[in-house]
């Protein structure tokens, strides 16, 4: 947090300005923590703030009250610059309990702000969360911090006195006193959160008035009580004109598959089987039955890869969306598009861990299992979308290719990405590229595997065209003909033509943005949703005059034709990633330089702070 | 499938494909083949309006042989694909050909859930008792202490009846016809192919080089009198000698044989394919107790699955109208900037 200049406040107390700020909500799973981070970005959003969000909650839906495996929280950074990550180091922490207080308050800066709900700290919760004494009573953190102890609980019971509802259900309203709170610390527009609570609870007027008033209280209560003696003001961002909304990663990916069918004027059918951090892009393609899109909520993985296999046989977009387990299960079945070359596009969204592992954090580890994971040589083009909102072009993307070049098309998203929002700015429908689509229907020199010279992709032809039938399958074919062919040299021209193929797609790539000097000391190399840490890091390490520069890459399969002449325009190479070097690998095979990697797999973003430490490091160091 | 004209009258011939059939001089699947490109022309359906989908094993090359479009897929996975052909494509007429070890152990989660949702598909179960495309280890139908290259001390496992799975998963179609009678088998596999929804034909099939003569109770002339019980609607449960007929009572829910002169002709099982707790109990009959049933088990109407989604579509569009992702990406709460 850089303080600005003090602005004559128009509030009774003074104002400071700020270009930025990190504020957490934590609390019990049970504390609607997620919603009240989700309303307080949007209230910043609305106040014209650019932000980004961390959701972090736990893997049990129902975690025991006030376990340390119970705590949720909801992270996000907004400022009146250009804002990259979710943060690192909060300046503003909301503990609704002992539990939250003890996992979050390492987070927070020193000297930064508290606030806790002190009714929450009481024996049983202290003892669930393993305090032995309660720490609100130890000064050390009255003197690291600035602690705020508010009774939330108790000034919310009072606040809805009058209210018509029961003990438990007007206690259940105090988060919203918290929102109400630090909506005022931060002087964000409470209005709306409340057209949202009206919107929600519509059909409840008791719980209407009671969380509106509690969080016209927790707003009040900020503005009256003596011990705020400050608030915050933060300028809307500059960003580009235009009509903005949030969204998160996931559904950008659904509404990117809305897009393409709806331009192609074809049927997509949507295989998946219930994963996380995969299946709200399930939920929200279930949603929109008008849109053309048939979703099937498959037996398993694998047949949800199969369902849309012989969707994309049937001459349909097949797309499915799973997490590494299940993309696990599905490499026999991509096999079989590679073979049979048949257009599907399969999301990973990307969660922690070899086996079930960690599934609602996030991780970029399933990089070379998307590029080799499968037997045989299975060439298949990889994209991986930087943002939230970059989810919804990489999966149009995804499914031009797919269907232009008859292959399979893997994207790489992650849970930081899925659950994570920015503010995005609307597209114009009609500046995406266009995705020709063209079935074969003429007999006359058909055969199955007859190829176009520019994409080598072979004829698609819809089942029901008369003339055409034709048998394809998993045993290798014959080029040309697609009978099947044990011969030695057919073979091996058809492992050629398949990895061909693939090469072929650098030709849709656009030329690679460089972030920085085109030429320098040192070329920071990244992938997906390490976009923001990424240039956060860089950006600062620039202003203080070095010549460092970054790429962050969307096409991993193939690599875009102009990076390995980028990469020798640098004394250096660092590649960060939250996996233990999968990209640094491939760029030091396929180019023969000596890039080396910055690798953290905590199941949370890269730090920021860590990765500019790193670099300048990195500068420090003589070859 | 919207045909405007009258279809071409095919002959079996137009079902043939230009690819030389490689299974085993002497396998069964000769004869199934021919009875199904016979019974083709019967459907009325334009040619290039039918799949064949396949999985992996012997039966699955069945798809190269038929003159229609056709996919040979992966190991057990084909009834996934044909659910999502049938989605995508709810015109074409789709079949699954399939195995014993393909449909019932590595395919068997699909096979549960193609019959369970009633996707409209015809799937044929080739049953030969044994792995033939790996040379011969024993399969989910094999008997119990079957001996073969992977069980040289006996096979351990229980074997699973196709008919009772088929049931248990809630079939709607359920039958069994055998590779050696043929005409049989085609009225068999017309009607199955005629059903609406999932059906299922259990085809006893012969396996010549792994498993010889694993159905010869039903192909052996002595034998086959008392041990094939042909299922006709409405018709006695009957089988053995002309002058010396058995039948079946029910008792309770427990079957049992009779000599039908010793039994009152009220009391003989009539069979009735329409109804679903019988089925249960005719697809548990095997020798040496009981002779095999072979016939339609069972026939029962319910909705396709892909028929109630697409209904589910068309209601949503009927509603609100077609869907406009120009106007979804500006619903909800959105924000002006500059």
């Amino acid at each position: 947090m850089s303080d600005a200049v003090a602005s004559p406040a128009t509030a009774a107390k003074p104002r400071r300005q700020l270009d930025r700020a990190v504020v957490r909500f934590a609390g019990d799973s049970g504390d609607g923590m997620q919603v009240t981070g989700e309303q307080f970005a949007t209230e910043a959003a609305w106040a014209g703030a650019d932000l980004v969000t961390l959701p972090n909650f736990p893997a049990e839906i129902r975690a025991p009250a006030g376990t340390l495996f119970g705590v949720s929280s909801y992270q996000l950074q907004f400022g009146s610059r250009r804002v990259y990550t979710p943060g690192d180091r909060l300046d503003c922490l909301v503990a609704m309990n002992p539990a939250a207080l003890k996992v979050h308050q390492r987070d927070l800066k020193d000297g930064g702000l508290l606030i806790v709900n002190t009714a929450a700290f009481e024996k049983k919760n202290l003892d669930r969360a393993g305090y032995t004494s309660n720490p609100l009573d130890d000064p050390a953190l009255e003197d690291r911090y600035r602690l705020h102890k508010v009774d939330i609980t108790r000034l919310t019971m009072d606040a809805l006195e009058s209210v018509p509802l029961n003990v438990k259900e007007k206690e259940r309203c105090k988060n919203f006193f918290s929102l109400g709170l630090v909506s005022w610390i931060y002087t964000r527009p409470i209005e709306p959160t409340v057209a949202w609570i009206t919107k929600r609870f519509a059909k409840n007027p008791a719980f209407v008035e009671a969380n509106t008033r509690a969080l016209k209280a927790g707003y009040h209560y900020g503005e009256t009580a003596e011990i705020f003696t400050e608030c915050y003001g933060i300028e809307p961002a500059e960003m580009p004109p235009g009509l903005y909304r949030s969204i998160t990663g996931n559904r950008a990916l659904a509404w990117g598959i809305l897009a393409a069918a709806e331009r192609t004027k074809l049927t997509v059918v949507y295989g998946a089987y219930p994963i996380t951090p995969a299946s709200d892009v399930l939920h929200e393609i279930s949603l929109h039955k008008r849109f053309g899109v048939r979703a099937i909520q498959a037996e398993d993985e694998i047949a949800a890869v199969g369902t849309i296999i012989g969707a994309a046989f049937g001459g349909a977009i097949g797309v499915c969306a799973s997490s590494g387990p299940g993309i696990a299960l599905k490499a026999e079945g991509v096999n079989l598009a590679v073979m049979a070359e048949l257009p599907i596009v399969i999301f990973d969204v990307q969660r922690a861990g070899p086996s079930t592992g960690l599934p609602t954090k996030t991780e970029q580890a399933d990089l070379l299992m998307a590029l080799h994971g499968r037997n045989s040589e299975s060439p298949v083009v990889v994209l991986a979308p930087m943002t939230p909102g970059d989810c919804f072009f990489v999966a149009y993307e995804a499914i031009r290719i797919a269907v232009k070049y008859m292959v399979p098309v893997i994207v790489l998203s992650d849970g930081y990405l899925a659950s994570g929002a920015e503010p995005w700015l609307i597209p114009d429908l009609k500046t995406l590229p266009d995705i020709p689509v063209s079935f074969r229907t003429n007999p006359e020199g058909f055969a199955p595997y007859v190829r176009d010279e520019a994409t080598l992709a072979r004829p698609w032809v819809r089942p029901g065209t008369a003339g055409l039938e034709h048998r394809i399958g998993g045993l290798e074919k014959e080029n040309i003909t697609g009978n099947v062919s044990y011969d030695a040299d057919n073979h091996d021209l058809m492992v050629r033509l398949r990895a061909e193929k693939v090469r072929r797609v650098a030709q849709e790539i656009p030329p690679t943005t460089v972030n920085g000097p085109a030429a320098g000391d040192l070329l920071v190399v990244g992938w997906g949703s390490t976009y923001g840490t990424i240039t956060a890091a860089v950006e600062e390490v620039q202003q203080s005059g070095k010549a460092v520069a970054s790429v962050h890459l969307r096409h991993l399969n193939p690599l875009p034709p102009d990076l390995g002449q980028i990469l020798r325009q640098y004394e250096r190479i660092l590649v960060p990633e939250i996996n233990s070097g999968q990209l640094v690998r491939i760029l030091r095979a396929e180019y023969l330089v000596d890039a080396v990697g910055f690798n953290r797999v905590r199941g949370l973003p890269l730090s920021t702070e860590e990765l500019r430490e790193a670099i300048e490091q990195l500068l420090k160091d003589k070859r | 499938m919207s045909v405007t004209e009258a279809p071409k009258k095919y002959t079996k011939k137009d079902f043939e494909s230009d690819q030389d059939v490689r299974w085993c001089p002497g396998c069964g699947d000769y004869a199934i083949l021919s009875a199904i490109q016979k019974m083709m022309p019967d459907l009325g359906i334009p040619r290039e309006n039918i799949v064949f989908i396949s999985g992996i094993g012997c039966s699955s090359r069945f798809p190269y042989y038929m003159n229609t479009y056709g996919f040979h897929t992966i190991h057990g996975r084909a009834p996934a694909i044909a659910t999502g052909l049938r989605l995508a494509r709810p015109d074409l007429k789709v079949f699954v050909v399939t195995g014993d070890g393909d449909g019932l152990s590595i395919g068997g989660n699909h096979l549960l859930h193609v019959l369970r949702r009633n996707v409209n598909v015809t799937i044929l179960l080739f049953n030969n008792r044994i792995y033939g495309l790996t040379k011969g280890q024993y399969s989910p139908t094999s008997e119990l202490g079957k001996v073969t290259k992977s069980s040289p001390a006996g096979s351990a496992d229980r074997p699973v009846s196709p008919c009772a799975f088929a049931l248990g998963a809630g079939a709607t179609f359920v039958a069994r016809t055998v590779d050696r009678n043929v005409a049989y088998m085609e009225e068999t596999l017309r009607r199955a192919a005629q059903h609406h929804g999932a059906a299922f034909v259990e085809i006893l099939q012969n396996c010549n080089v792994y498993n010889d003569l694993a159905w010869n109770v039903l192909y052996d002339r002595e034998t086959k009198i008392m041990n094939e019980l042909r299922l006709e609607h409405g018709k006695p449960l009957l089988f053995g000698p002309v002058d010396d007929r058995h039948g079946l009572v029910l008792e309770g829910a427990t079957p049992r044989v009779v000599r039908v002169k010793d039994a009152p002709e009220r009391a003989l099982w009539v069979h009735d394919d329409g109804n679903t707790w019988k089925a249960h109990v005719l697809s548990q009959l095997c020798t040496p107790d009981f002779p095999i049933p072979i016939g339609i088990l069972m026939q029962v109407e319910a909705p396709a699955y892909e028929e109630v989604l697409l209904e589910q579509e068309r209601a949503a569009i009927a509603e609100r109208g077609p869907g406009d992702v120009a106007k979804l990406l500006v619903s909800g709460d959105t924000w002006r900037i500059g």
